[in-house]
């Protein structure tokens, strides 16, 4: 189990490096699908299988989906991409440095080794709506708000510009005070 | 370890035999299905339709799909130059490996499954929303715009179903109280889910026709108006990829609703492996007079009766089904 986490981490970083260096940006989203398989691979031998499973049909099932759909929606050229200049890399190297640094510290000073036990389905169902059943009620208002919210967007009435003369009743070539006149 | 298992190791052979038979039977029948499928289907609808269908090459016209599998094997196997390569050839795979490894999970048996995963049903979903990128990356590798809308409607169409896919199948894990698939059949001993379940198993029934993207719900490569959708510029095995991975969904979405609300290998008198294949054959057939009976609705009626009736209805299911767990448990 110990080997297959460190293969799994190894893919995941891998991945996800050359998600930030394609520049084919699809190509970019199906090395972020397999990040996140990976990651969900990290989480099994962890001994989270339910947690594993959700970050597939969760996230690289249907978050991803949705970005791949966008992506071809808008028909984002894959060929002409924006090149990122190098002075804007430097920003974010320092924050990750930082917690990286962070991180191996603290993997430093916590002295109980990886112990994969298992947990169950039943046990995560448990847990959420025992201890942590607030912070599930607060995740569902936040998810009801942002349903509320996309449905006004989607429901907003056209803007009057391009909207049809033709359907309106109105002749805009013909006045009704000429035809009267004749 | 299983019973099979245990029979092997009673044989006095290596421990690992057991597990690689089970595995090694599971792929060959299913694809043997899959492939057979073919043949049946073409028959059984030109049977709804009056006429024969294939008849000529062997007994009953059964070696058609040997002919048609040298045919598709010797045509040339042509890439676009236009197509995102990488992209193109590996979307075909795809959708074969989903289906396949859905398989992992179903028991054909008493004790016969290749891994009984206390997450099973979890992993078919995640399988299943998978697959949708199969369909999607073809249709937009192939740099055509027929593939591209076909796979721009299947995106859509199969995560909105999805949805109900997942929430109808709530209520069957709730009964049985596991995502186990061994567990839910061993939970429908008394009765089988179709009884409390059957909104369930209409909302499945629905949600599993649109993800296999078989007709009515074949709008991803409606041939009247997007010439072949998300295959159009396929050809070769690759293209046989996506009809046997078809069929394979097929086979697949018939095992889960016989496993999951007809009591899987429960039966009297016969073996349980009979009673399984039995079962699974008769949603099998079901599905292929389905599509021999019904006129392909128009997209967004396909929309609206996801969002508007499916999703109401599984919730209300999901509903009931709580409260009545609940009261009896307490």
């Amino acid at each position: 189990m110990t080997a297959l986490f460190y293969i799994a981490a190894a893919v995941a970083v891998l991945a996800t490096v050359l998600v930030i260096t394609r520049s084919n940006l699809v190509h970019a989203l199906l090395y972020l699908v397999v990040s996140l398989f990976a990651v969900a691979v990290v989480f099994f031998t962890l001994g989270a299988p339910f947690v594993a499973a959700l970050e597939v049909i969760v996230y690289a099932g249907a978050i991803m989906m949705l970005f791949v759909f966008a992506v071809m929606l808008l028909n984002v050229s894959a060929d002409s991409p924006l090149r990122v200049p190098t002075s804007a890399w430097i920003g974010p190297l320092v924050l990750v440095a930082v917690l990286l640094a962070e991180l191996i510290y603290g993997i430093g000073l916590s002295d109980h080794a990886l112990r994969a036990v298992e947990v169950g389905p039943q046990q995560v169902g448990d847990a959420l709506f025992g201890p942590y059943v607030l912070g599930v009620e607060l995740a569902s208002m936040l998810l009801l708000a942002a349903l509320i919210g996309a449905r006004h967007i989607a429901s907003q009435p056209e803007s009057p510009a391009i909207e049809d003369p033709r359907l309106s009743g109105e002749e805009p070539d013909a006045p009704a005070d000429a035809e009267g006149a004749t | 370890m299983n019973v099979f298992t245990g029979r092997v190791l009673a044989a006095g052979l290596p421990t690992w035999v057991g597990p690689l038979l089970t595995v090694l039977g599971v792929l060959i029948v299913v694809l043997t299905i899959a492939a057979g499928l073919i043949w049946y289907e073409r028959r059984l609808l030109s049977l709804i339709q009056d006429r024969y269908g294939p008849n000529r090459v062997g007994p009953a016209g059964l070696l058609q799909v040997l002919a048609d599998t040298f045919k598709i094997l010797f045509k040339e196997d042509w890439i676009p130059p236009f197509a995102d390569k990488r992209v193109f050839v590996v979307a075909p795979a795809i959708v074969m490996a989903t289906a396949l490894l859905s398989f992992i999970v179903v028991p054909v048996a008493d004790g016969i499954v290749i891994a009984d995963l206390n997450v099973g049903l979890l992993f078919v979903l995640a399988m299943s929303s998978l697959a949708v990128y199969s369909v999607v990356l073809a249709g937009w590798s192939s740099r055509s715009k027929y593939s591209l809308v076909g796979g721009l409607r299947a995106a859509a169409q199969m995560v909105s179903y999805e949805v109900f896919m997942g929430l109808s199948l709530v209520g069957v894990v709730l009964i049985a109280g596991s995502f186990s698939l061994v567990q839910i059949v061993e939970s429908q001993r008394g009765l089988w889910n179709i009884g409390p379940q059957f909104i369930g198993f209409v909302v499945f029934v629905v949600a599993g026709l649109a993800e296999t993207r078989r007709l009515p719900f074949d709008l991803v490569e409606a041939e009247s108006e997007l010439v072949a959708g998300y295959h159009t510029e396929y050809s070769g095995m690759k293209f046989g990829m996506f009809l046997v991975g078809e069929y394979i969904a097929v086979t697949l979405i018939s095992a889960l609703i016989a496993t999951l609300f007809f009591g899987g290998w429960l039966g009297p008198w016969l073996p349980g492996l009979v009673w399984f294949l039995f079962k699974t054959g008769i949603f099998i057939t079901f599905f292929i007079i389905v599509r021999g009976t019904f006129p392909r609705p128009r997209y967004d009626q396909l929309m609206e009766l996801g969002w508007k009736v499916m999703l109401p209805l599984s919730l209300v299911n999901l509903l009931v089904t709580g409260a009545i767990v609940v009261a009896r448990h307490s």
